[in-house]
């Protein structure tokens, strides 16, 4: 094994279709037209030295050692600038060129530190290797005088002012302004690949210094922490803390992050089975070498003190845990469930697939609900976020999953960006939609909040709609009202891809007086003049995207406002190219897999109703068995079904259901009442307070596999280290399987991948050797479409023709009253993850202690509720403490949190409201009311409690001899 | 309290200046001018009120604010003297002048005597080359600067 190399071309690629041909030292090369001729020489395997230059920014041309010659012109220009052109003849190496390379370097290294042995970048250091490329053998100016590397002069020791300390502030990464060659690739990195623009240059000439905000602490400034910086630095000036303590790594893998739905490819970067460094992909299509915080540095819980490591069993979950071998923990759940099974008939038990998990592994997981448990009670996690998607992508369009790749939005003139917050949720994706709206691309945001979007450095929405909690199906019909009755619609696109009957009969809905922006402004709280604003702009712009996140989906409207998204896509015809279409932003790293993979209880793998005769036979044959034609329990209905009585065990893979469902009490009055809850997981979550057994799980890291990110990109997993608790969660489900009696025997993933294929008509030809050949690819991906298809109804829609659907406004039930005043609605922040139990386990928790409410400065006056106050939030379900942030990011009458910590179990106070299609809860509107606290509720001291009873281990097994 | 007060008051009047220039192109470098000329210095709390009106990150404005040798992070004195340390000007004593100013007003350079009379600034080429030694007083060029002229400047600034 050996690092993943990867080559700088040092500029960025040209997109021009015109092609040049030049000559660089004699050799021909032909590259697109605005390519730079360092480019057009790394190409013919010239390598030109440099500095400032790397492919991930624009060329700069500073640094003033890529000079080349070139026939017919004067002087030396900087290759990196100077765009190649038809018969070019330009020579790289000359004496006169050695001779400047040689000077300039002469300059760097006068005001360098010469401490290569002990310097973290030693072996990865461009400032090393340009020395030893131009030849550098001799400083003729000395290190004694003016320099920045000195704290104090070795002559009268006279301190030097113009030396800085190191900032160590970030947990990540350490600057160290004594190395800094000032090249801005820096600082460049930050603006045109992150967007923050945290960083700049201070001073002029020699006084030039890196500076993060305004000459502050990396910590203190607007950095974000992706690392974009870090990775940019040709030096040792922005290292990762792991690469000091650990050293430079030797092999490298490349893997997919398991954090979001961006799904962004990685190298892991290995000293043995360390892990040294997380360094984003530049093949990687999702993520194009970028990354965020959590992507690149959050992977400490890998190895955190917290992990379970040893299968674990009690009788009753008041008692401690027993430690067991693997062997024990598989009969002993084998035995339970064939005994409840027997008790109370074989749908009294179920299972939860993960979306943090493979493809693979959640395959096996509902396979094993139908093929062992002989039910189809599975469902997966999706059900509480995207579910609506699913079902309202697949009555519009016919496939329930977002049209476009990543790439797509680079062609985008418009986006709209509905109940989604990018630059957190998915910040990834966020940087690259930034870079677009940066080159001119018209914003229109439609959130309750103002979210960074809205407003940052070079970005402005065009329009915010901040509409009231709730209301997303009446804004987004009255946008269609406008575009409909002031004739926007794209009429040729909807006579040839749609039903023009159905579009009428819609039209004339959405034109009705009660969708006008005019009446939808009483109910929404967005002025008229927005919503017309909005939908014109968008009608009108040229190619038009909407990107939408869990404030479309978790509403008891989601699958309304998700296909009232369809409609207004549809009927501006912005659908089937690149640049255009419905973009659901998925939250987890496999949320789409494990919807690919039949994890509802009324799917068989590749979205195919269980009461096909045709596609059941397919797995009855494969798998020996007769199924369930019926649809099985989603997840609320087995929580229902356990207070019941009638549904008494539950395999829990990689879900924290207890923390993350809707109504934390009836959650675990649901979970308490059954009598085997097995839990798969990483860490004694919250759920597992109620489990008999315990299953140590394994990380990204540790095993082989696939996601399958928001674009559908199908992307490979890589195991770099051995699974601490010693199996990969995929053999841990086939033992389980097994001890039921089942005869699986998968040896590596693959094999399960080809099963997949085989039995599901979008993944007909995925396998691993396409995988390893492609890098990734996009389902469906099967005879018609060898090589997957990045966009989506291309020339016509997967169901036949677009479905324009009435999408009537009804409000939720939820409302507010004299009692509960305000409502809240929940989200996330960029550093933490989900329920926290990664990101909690990491440094992150530096950015993000605690969830706050965020209320508006008015709310807080009229209660008395001062910043960083404690306040009760009351529903109507329960209530919970935390602390109040006075801010007017959120309307009057709107409260905002987030749900990452466990003490303040947001969940405790949203209700089990749920979409009406798909049941998907309505975290996102509830009615509360806010009253200045004192501390934590009884609920939170007693949930404390029972918590720390819950995770006592009493019987460690004894090592294995 | 009454350091809150001021910096209230410096915030508002900046928002107002800020608000009457923004909308010039390439704003950034005017709002600057118009900061220094009401308060005589930028006050580094302004910095964040520019960025936030221009949309641009506070990185930026202290990027470009700290260029410029021209704006202030505090208050010069009553009256700012300015030599010129170019070729030119050094060529024709203008090291010897400067260090005489220096000796004669008590101040190192970017410094300001402690009567607050006058703040001392090294610049480098007035444009003045053919009347070297050059200096500027408070806006205004000086040529062929000699000891005699220094000495009336010395007992001016303090007048």
């Amino acid at each position: 094994m050996s690092l993943v190399n990867e080559i700088d071309y040092g500029t960025p690629a040209s997109r021009s279709e015109r092609m040049v041909t030049l000559t660089v030292d004699g050799m021909e090369v032909t590259v697109p037209e605005g390519t730079s001729i360092m480019r057009a020489a790394m190409e013919a395997g010239i390598q030109v030295p440099k500095l400032c230059a790397t492919d991930m920014v624009d060329a700069f041309g500073s640094c003033r050692l890529c000079l080349v010659e070139i026939e017919g012109r004067n002087g030396t220009p900087s290759s990196c600038t100077t765009p190649a052109m038809e018969g070019l003849v330009v020579r790289t190496q000359t004496n006169r060129l050695k001779d400047i390379r040689r000077g300039v370097m002469e300059l760097y290294i006068s005001d360098h530190p010469l401490d290569c042995l002990t310097c973290a970048a030693n072996g990865d250091c461009e400032l090393q290797d340009m020395a030893g490329a131009v030849g550098l053998r001799d400083v003729r100016y000395g290190y004694e005088g003016e320099n920045h590397v000195f704290p104090a002069a070795k002559t009268d020791g006279a301190l030097n002012a113009r030396w800085l300390p190191k900032d160590e502030s970030n947990p990540y990464f350490t600057y160290d302004p004594s190395k800094c060659i000032v090249c801005s690739r820096c600082v460049r990195a930050c603006e045109e690949v992150q967007g923050t623009f945290a960083l700049t240059i201070e001073g002029r000439g020699f006084n030039s210094r890196v500076s993060p905000g305004m000459h502050e602490a990396f910590i203190a400034s607007e950095c974000v922490s992706c690392g974009a910086c870090v990775q940019a630095c040709p030096t040792a000036t922005l290292t990762e803390k792991s690469v000091i303590e650990i050293g430079q790594p030797e092999h490298s893998k490349v893997t997919t992050c398991a954090y979001c739905g961006v799904g962004c490819s990685f190298k892991a970067e290995m000293r043995g089975e360390e892990l040294v460094r997380m360094v984003p992909f530049k093949d990687g299509k999702a993520n194009r070498g970028h990354s965020c915080v959590k992507g690149r540095f959050a992977y400490g819980y890998a190895t955190h003190k917290d992990r379970i490591l040893n299968p674990m069993i009690r009788e009753k979950i008041t008692d401690p845990w027993r430690e067991v071998t693997w062997e024990e923990a598989y009969k002993h759940v084998a035995s339970e469930f064939r005994r409840i099974q027997y008790q109370y008939g074989r749908n009294s038990i179920g299972g939860i697939t993960s979306s943090r998990c493979t493809n693979e592994e959640t395959f096996l997981v509902q396979k094993l609900v139908r093929q062992g448990f002989g039910n189809n009670n599975v469902d997966t996690c999706a059900r509480v976020c995207h579910s609506p998607t699913g079902y309202g992508l697949k009555t519009t369009f016919g496939t329930s999953a977002g049209t476009q790749d990543f790439d797509s939005v680079e062609h985008t003139d418009v986006v709209i960006v509905i109940g989604a917050n990018p630059t957190d949720g998915h910040p990834v994706f966020g940087s690259r939609l930034k870079k677009r709206l940066r080159q001119g691309a018209k914003l229109i945001v439609i959130d309750p909040r103002r979210i960074d979007l809205v407003r940052t450095p070079h970005v402005e929405a065009a329009y915010h709609l901040p509409l009231k909690p709730g209301t997303n199906v009446a804004v987004v019909t009255s946008l269609a009202h406008v575009i409909v009755t002031e004739g926007l619609f794209d009429e040729a696109f909807i006579r040839e891809r749609c039903d023009w009957d159905e579009f009428q009969d819609w039209a004339s809905f959405v034109s009705l007086p009660e969708h006008s922006p005019e009446t939808v402004e009483k109910l929404s709280g967005v002025s008229a003049d927005l919503i017309r604003g909005a939908a014109r702009l968008f009608a009108t712009s040229g190619n038009g995207a909407i990107y939408y996140g869990l404030g479309v989906t978790e509403h008891s409207q989601g699958s309304t406002t998700v296909m009232a998204i369809a409609n207004l896509a549809m009927a501006t015809g912005n659908i089937g190219r690149p640049g255009v279409g419905v973009n659901p932003l998925r939250g987890q790293n496999n949320v789409q897999g494990s919807c690919d993979m039949g994890s509802f209880p009324h799917e068989l793998p590749g979205y195919r109703h269980i009461s096909d005769d045709a596609t059941r036979d397919i797995f009855e044959k494969l798998w020996g068995v007769t199924l369930q034609d019926e649809p099985g329990l989603r997840i609320p209905n087995m929580l229902d079904a356990a207070v019941d009585g009638t549904f008494r065990g539950i395999y829990i893979q990689g879900e924290d259901i207890l923390q993350s469902d809707p109504d934390t009490r009836h959650v675990a009055a649901g979970l308490a009442a059954m009598e085997c809850v097995v839990v798969h997981d990483l860490f004694l979550n919250e759920t597992a307070n109620y489990a008999h057994v315990f299953l140590p799980g394994s990380t990204f890291l540790e095993k082989d596999g696939t996601f399958t990110n928001a674009e559908r990109r199908i992307n490979r997993v890589r195991k770099v280290m051995s699974p601490k608790n010693g199996y990969a969660d995929w053999e841990v489900t086939q033992n389980l399987a097994n001890a039921m009696g089942l005869g699986w025997n998968y040896t590596h993933p693959s094999e399960i991948m080809d099963e997949i294929a085989a039995t599901t008509p979008s993944f007909a030809g995925v396998t691993y050797a396409l995988l390893e050949r492609e890098g990734s690819v996009q389902w469906p991906c099967n005879e018609k479409a060898p090589l997957g298809t990045p966009v989506m109804h291309i020339g016509g829609f997967v169901r036949g023709k677009g479905k324009f659907i009435r999408t009537e406004y009804v409000a939720t039930d939820e409302k507010t009253g004299p009692r509960f005043p305000l409502l809240l609605t929940t989200g996330r922040i960029l550093s933490q993850y989900n329920v926290g139990a990664q990101t909690r386990r990491t440094a992150n928790v530096v950015w993000h202690e605690e969830d706050l409410l965020e209320i508006h400065p008015h709310d807080a006056e009229n209660r008395g509720i001062r910043d960083g106050d404690w306040v009760k939030l009351a529903s109507r379900s329960g209530e919970t403490t935390l602390r109040a942030k006075v801010t007017d990011r959120v309307s009057p009458g709107v409260v905002y949190t987030t749900f990452h910590h466990p003490a303040t179990q947001a969940n405790v106070v949203t209700t089990d409201f749920s979409d009406w299609a798909t049941n998907c809860p309505e975290y996102k509107v509830t009615a509360v009311q806010i009253a200045p606290s004192n501390g934590p509720t009884e609920w939170q001291v007693e949930y404390e409690d029972q918590a720390k009873q819950s995770r006592r281990i009493s019987a460690k097994l004894e090592a294995a001899e | 309290m009454e350091m809150q007060t001021a910096s209230t008051d410096i915030a508002a009047r900046a928002i107002e200046i800020i608000d009457q220039l923004k909308s010039a192109e390439g704003p950034l470098l005017p709002i600057l001018h118009g900061l220094q000329e009401e308060f005589g210095y930028v006050p580094p709390e302004t910095l964040p009120l520019v960025a936030n009106a221009l949309n641009i990150s506070r990185a930026e404005v202290h990027g470009v604010f700290t260029f410029y040798h021209d704006y202030r992070d505090h208050p010069a004195g009553r009256h700012v003297l300015k030599i010129c340390r170019a070729e030119a000007c050094q060529s024709m004593g203008g090291d010897r002048l400067a260090e005489r100013a220096s000796e004669l007003l008590g101040v190192n350079w970017h410094e300001t005597s402690a009567d607050g009379a006058v703040t001392l600034e090294p610049v480098y080429c007035l444009g003045l080359c053919a009347c070297a030694p050059a200096a500027m007083l408070d806006g205004e060029v000086i040529g062929r600067l000699d000891d005699e002229q220094l000495q009336e400047i010395a007992t001016e600034v303090r007048l």
